[in-house]
């Protein structure tokens, strides 16, 4: 029994940056933008994190500059496929590539090491909330991160689903043309959308250096893209995402407890993305996106 | 023939734009921009070793740049040449390694990496094709798988304690350029140039002057007219994801077959991401992209020259910086060619 | 002696009366082409303002123009006197404007309720949307105004006429007192039609100002206390409804009195070249748009299939093209069975196809005329045998063709998208009837297409006609079909309800079979 909830609490903490990047994903992709950059735009926050915590000694700068990260970076993203209606896809493509050269020409210039950073602190825990009498879960709930990840999946569920910002939101990934001609900007809230994106997935950055105290390079390691597959497995609702994400990260919890064992974790390290496949291909139930995404609105094009 | 001015253009501008970006970040480490590119250009373009250098960076772009080239003007989006890459790398090798007669040896471990790098493309040109499941994220999504399915297979193949497989028996090599050119000398450029050169004047001849690539042409351009036109779309589309693939397998030889003569776990260094900035500048046309090529295999071996005064990890950035800028001039010199019709 | 007819209710004291527009010499450009040219129209409070004109006559922009989507080059606008400016067409909205679009801007995965009140919701403090109060107030605003709606479906599932239900108690909702009905019959049923009359009657009883964008005279006729007429642009005509008639209408959209075509060869038609057998088809949902269609077409004459849009028509001529595969049936082209299997069997079995829409299927915008002359003919001997085809072929193929049916300009290196709606068309004209095909589909063939354009075309047909093929013409232009065809079918919900010749028939009665209400049809 105590394995299993060791088990849980693995899989839990594994799954963080992936639930708070996917939640993310899931507002950009509602209004419309495909959000290929979140891999960038979390290892940028991780960059921030550890430079905010280094230079302030506090660890809730850091995951204030991370956050900040994340904001703008996908600022970046908005500017590129929003104001100038480019490429989606290539736009994010061209973000991971940016970010992958940008932090690791910081990572140099600032600590002089190419691949990693001195220890930093990490985010402290809270014995309150621990109830630190639960077995194996309590360390687990009394991480503060853990349980924003919680409230922002339910704050994103709400958003989503009954605020009508969310039917806003719905509305222009879907039908953007209808929205504008009641007067809504397209423009507006597709920004708002990728900006919440990149502050989610800034957080899982900064989640990740937390944990690790540090910053080195190419730490997400494809988390990015992981969210981005659960997103889709979940069918672009908070929820669903959150859902997918502790699925990939029992999954990975599962790898990382074999390992040593001689059975090939490589195996278990193509389930996200073989589960992801079966989902497009309708296996697992049809997943159809928001009707507009990936297409940028040109407000011309009605007129 | 203004239209053609402008976006044509738009590469050149986006490059310029970049760069300049770089000399903001070179000038805030307190390095000369001027001085630093100058001393990239010198030996990229003006040293035999260097040119070898850049030659040897820029092949396995010319033909990931082609993949998505390809890929794009039969409307489908290739993200999975670096997994087509190291799949057809690996292939090489295992073929490489095969007990064949001396001249074969060379011959199967191209048609390896082709045929393998051709299937990983299929399957989700297939998937489209049957299922109507997006390009983009199957070919993102089996990078990865097919990362871990080397690595798997790795644990029986590779040397002991290493991640690379043992060396080709040198029937399998293809000769260094310096051989012929002696003053490439030292360098790794190699035979590969070669076939990559061929390859984009090969898929130049397919795409312009073939009825095929009218018809892949056509349905990169309007996929319901090209029903109408009796081609069927997503047939086009899995055959263009396949040759796709095939080019991208094929971009693992200049350093498998030509260079280190083995395969090893992250040879590809992201030659395959980078197919689609070659292809994005080269617009998406083969001459376009050996061009292309060339300047992002000088920026990279560049980097490596001055890495002692600036990280060679802006050249990284700048990559992704370009990227970037060419997709946002094509929008605009697009938008202004509309206007101006 | 029949009754008088009830005085018009007045409307009620606390809708705020609706608002005088004036359009005052409007121009709007798009690149070179100017759809809107110093353009002026007035619209008195509480009319009904009729709106005619050809397709590309400018009548759609000058409305886009009013309910501020798209801003004017040069002109005023003015709201009760006061000049007014829009930025967007919230703006418009606010000063009572209001517009149905022809093709419906609803969400389709949201509810009816949704659709209406987004932008303007219920909502409680922090922004949560208060879906029963939409559901109430959208259900209490459809009974005011006598628009019966689901207010909890999602719009997928609601059929033609509801929908459009729903735009217009969209455009309510969001404090319309001028409602722009943009070809609003366009895609109904004549039942839906006669409904929609009562509901726009409904709303001019109520006070509410509407202009009424069409290019159906009988109906304009029927409802309009005013009409103006537009042409390339241009206002060139109108007046109070009663004093136009509908000749003097069509000589205004028109520019001229409509010639009538040159005496047809009057010849016995041949053996059958197309043979529809037993035909089923199923559309885009699963369900059956065609339904067991039994009709021949011979040598030597033109069939011409009328119906209102969204009878079944679509899917027949895309089945009979090879381009949709059909449920059951037969289909024969001269003697042998067509497989339906794919588009290119049937081509070369004999078959032309000058398809409906011709930027989504016709050609490809993007390459040029040569490129788009050899569009389902890249697999003929005449461009080269082997795997090769380049340019100089291309253009050795195209250049003969674009002189000889008259496109403008006939230079095969220009793109596509920089023709003229009409001589796109002549160019897809030119590729399909040079093949010398027996059997000829000629969907919409005059569709946005300038007059010039439009007597070649016909020209064309009736030249294929004469030379003894087969040609299946699908028309929503009753005109056109009463004066090509040799026979003409009636299709409705799938089935021919009707065959007859344009000598033993007329308008009137063709419509009344559109409407399914021929004899033994409907009350």
């Amino acid at each position: 029994m105590m394995e299993l909830l060791l088990f849980v609490a693995a899989a839990l903490r594994i799954s963080v940056p992936y639930t708070l990047a996917a939640v993310g994903a899931s507002f950009s992709e509602r209004s419309g933008v495909i959000n290929i950059g979140l891999e960038g735009t979390m290892l940028n926050g991780a960059l921030a994190y550890t430079l905010g915590a280094w230079f302030t000694g506090d660890p809730w700068m850091g995951v204030a500059s991370a956050v900040a990260a994340g904001l703008a970076t996908a600022a970046l993203h908005a500017l590129v496929t929003i104001g100038f209606r480019a490429d989606q896809i290539t736009a994010g493509l061209g973000i991971n590539l940016l970010s992958a050269g940008l932090t690791k020409f910081v990572l140099t210039e600032v600590f002089h090491s190419s691949s990693n950073s001195p220890r930093v602190e990490g985010l402290p825990e809270w014995p309150a909330f621990g109830a630190a009498g639960i077995p194996a879960l309590g360390p687990v709930l009394g991480t503060p991160l853990v349980l924003m990840t919680a409230g922002v999946v339910v704050a994103g569920g709400w958003l989503a689903f009954r605020s009508t910002f969310g039917l806003r939101l719905t509305a222009i990934g879907e039908r953007p043309e209808a929205a504008a001609a009641l007067g809504l900007s397209v423009a507006r809230h597709r920004t708002l959308g990728v900006l919440i994106s990149g502050a989610l997935a800034g957080l899982a950055g900064a989640w990740l250096a937390s944990e690790q105290h540090s910053f080195t390079d190419s730490m997400t390691g494809g988390r990015g893209y992981i969210a981005l597959a659960a997103m889709i497995v979940g069918r672009w609702s908070p929820a669903g995402a959150a859902a997918a994400c502790l699925l990939f990260g029992a999954a990975e919890a599962l790898q990382i407890s074999l390992q040593g064992s001689g059975f090939p974790g490589e195996l278990l390290q193509m389930l996200p993305y073989l589960v992801t496949m079966l989902a497009l291909v309708g296996l697992i139930g049809r997943a159809t996106p928001p009707r507009a995404v990936g297409v940028p609105y040109d407000p011309e094009r009605l007129g | 023939m203004k239209r053609r001015l402008l976006l044509g253009s738009a590469p050149f501008i986006a490059v310029a734009l970049a760069l300049g970006a770089g000399a903001v970040f070179i000038l805030a480490i307190g390095e000369s921009p001027l001085e630093l590119y100058g001393i990239m250009a010198r030996e990229c373009f003006g040293r035999g070793y260097g040119i070898g250098q850049t030659l040897f960076k820029a092949t396995p772009l010319i033909l990931t740049g082609l993949a998505v080239a390809i890929g794009f003007r039969t409307g489908v989006f290739n993200i999975g040449a670096e997994g087509q890459m190291v799949l057809g790398g690996f292939a090489a090798a295992m073929a490489g390694l095969l007990p064949l007669p001396g001249p074969l040896r060379l011959a199967a471990a191209l048609l390896a990496a082709a045929l393998a790098g051709g299937a990983w493309g299929a399957l989700p040109g297939l998937l489209k094709a049957r299922f109507g499941a997006h390009e983009v994220i199957n070919t993102m999504m089996l990078n990865f798988v097919a990362y871990a399915l080397v690595a798997w297979m790795g644990h029986s193949v590779f040397e002991h304690a290493t991640v690379r497989t043992a060396t080709l028996p040198e029937s399998a090599w293809l000769p260094r350029l310096g051989a012929f050119f002696p003053a490439l000398h030292g360098s790794p450029a190699n035979l590969s140039l070669l076939l990559a050169l061929l390859a984009a004047l090969g898929l130049h001849l397919l795409l312009f002057r073939t009825r095929l690539g009218y018809e892949l042409r056509v349905v990169g351009s309007n996929p319901a007219a090209g029903e109408y036109g009796g081609i069927a779309p997503g047939r086009a589309q899995a055959l263009a994801l396949a040759i796709s693939g095939a080019a991208a397998g094929l971009a693992g030889i200049a350093f498998v077959l030509g260079y280190k003569h083995y395969f090893e776990l992250g040879f590809s260094a992201g030659a395959g991401f980078l197919g689609i900035a070659v292809a994005l500048v080269g617009r998406n046309h083969p001459f376009g992209v050996v061009v292309a090529a060339l300047f992002f295999g000088a920026l990279s071996y560049g980097g490596l020259v001055v890495n002692q005064r600036v990280p060679k990890e802006l050249v990284d950035a700048l990559q992704g910086l370009v990227i970037l800028f060419a997709i946002a001039t094509q929008q605009v010199m697009e938008r202004l060619a509309r206007r101006l019709a | 002696m029949s009754a008088p007819p009830p005085p018009r209710p007045q409307p009620s004291p606390a809708a705020s009366p609706a608002p005088a527009i004036a359009l005052e010499g409007i121009t709007r450009r798009f690149g070179p082409l100017i759809a809107n040219q110093d353009v002026s129209l007035n619209l008195a409070p509480g009319e009904v303002h009729g709106l005619v004109g050809e397709n590309g006559a400018g009548k759609t922009t000058l409305m886009r123009v009013l309910c501020g989507l798209l801003p004017p080059d040069s002109g005023t606008i003015r709201i009760d006197g006061r000049p007014a400016r829009f930025r967007n067409p919230a703006e418009a909205m606010r000063a009572g404007l209001g517009m149905v679009h022809q093709h419906f801007l609803l969400v389709d995965r949201m509810t009816v309720a949704e659709n209406v009140v987004l932008g303007r919701e219920p909502h409680a403090a922090l922004g949560g949307f208060r879906r029963a109060d939409a559901e109430r107030d959208v259900a209490a605003l459809a009974e005011r105004v006598r628009l019966p709606v689901r207010v909890s479906a999602p719009v997928a599932a609601l059929s033609v006429g509801e929908q459009q239900r729903v735009e217009i108690l969209k455009a309510l909702y969001h404090g319309a007192r001028v409602l722009v009905l943009d070809e609003p019959t366009a895609v109904l049923t004549p039942q839906e039609v006669d409904e929609l009359f009562a509901v726009l009657r409904e709303l001019r009883d109520r006070g509410t100002s509407l202009v009424l964008i069409t290019h159906k005279l009988a109906e304009v006729k029927a409802l309009a206390d005013r009409i103006t007429v537009m042409r390339a642009g241009r206002h060139v005509g109108g007046g109070p409804a009663a004093e136009l008639s509908t000749e003097r209408l069509a000589e205004l959209m028109v520019g001229r009195s409509v010639p009538p075509l040159g005496a047809r060869a009057d010849r016995a038609p041949g053996p059958p070249l197309l043979e529809v057998a037993d035909l089923s088809v199923r559309d885009a949902r699963g369900l059956e748009a065609v339904r067991g269609i039994h009709f021949d077409v011979r040598a030597g004459e033109i069939v011409g299939i009328a119906g209102v849009e969204g009878n079944g028509q679509q899917e027949l001529i895309e089945a009979i093209a090879g381009l949709t595969p059909t449920a059951r049936g037969r289909l024969t082209l001269a003697g042998r069975p067509l497989s339906g299997r794919s588009a290119r069997e049937h081509t070369r079995a004999g078959l032309a196809h000058i398809p409906g829409d011709r930027l989504r299927r016709g050609m490809v915008a993007d390459m040029t005329l040569a490129e788009n002359m050899a569009l389902g003919r890249q697999r003929e001997p005449a461009l080269g045998r082997g795997p090769f085809l380049g340019p100089g072929t291309l253009t050795a193929f195209a250049r003969p063709l674009l002189e000889r049916f008259d496109v403008r300009p006939p230079e095969p290196g220009r793109l596509g998208r920089q023709l003229s709606g009409g001589n796109q068309q002549k160019l897809v004209v030119a590729r399909e009837l040079s093949r010398g095909a027996p059997v000829v589909l000629a969907a919409h063939p005059t569709r946005g297409v300038d007059l010039g354009a439009v007597a070649a075309i016909h020209a064309r047909l009736l030249a294929e006609r004469d030379a003894g093929r087969a040609v299946l013409l699908l028309s929503s232009e009753l005109s056109e079909i009463l004066a090509l065809s040799d026979r003409i079918l009636v299709m409705y919900e799938g089935r021919i309800v009707h065959e007859t010749t344009p000598a033993a028939t007329d308008e009137r009665t063709l419509g009344l079979f559109m409407a399914g209400r021929g004899n033994g049809g409907g009350s």
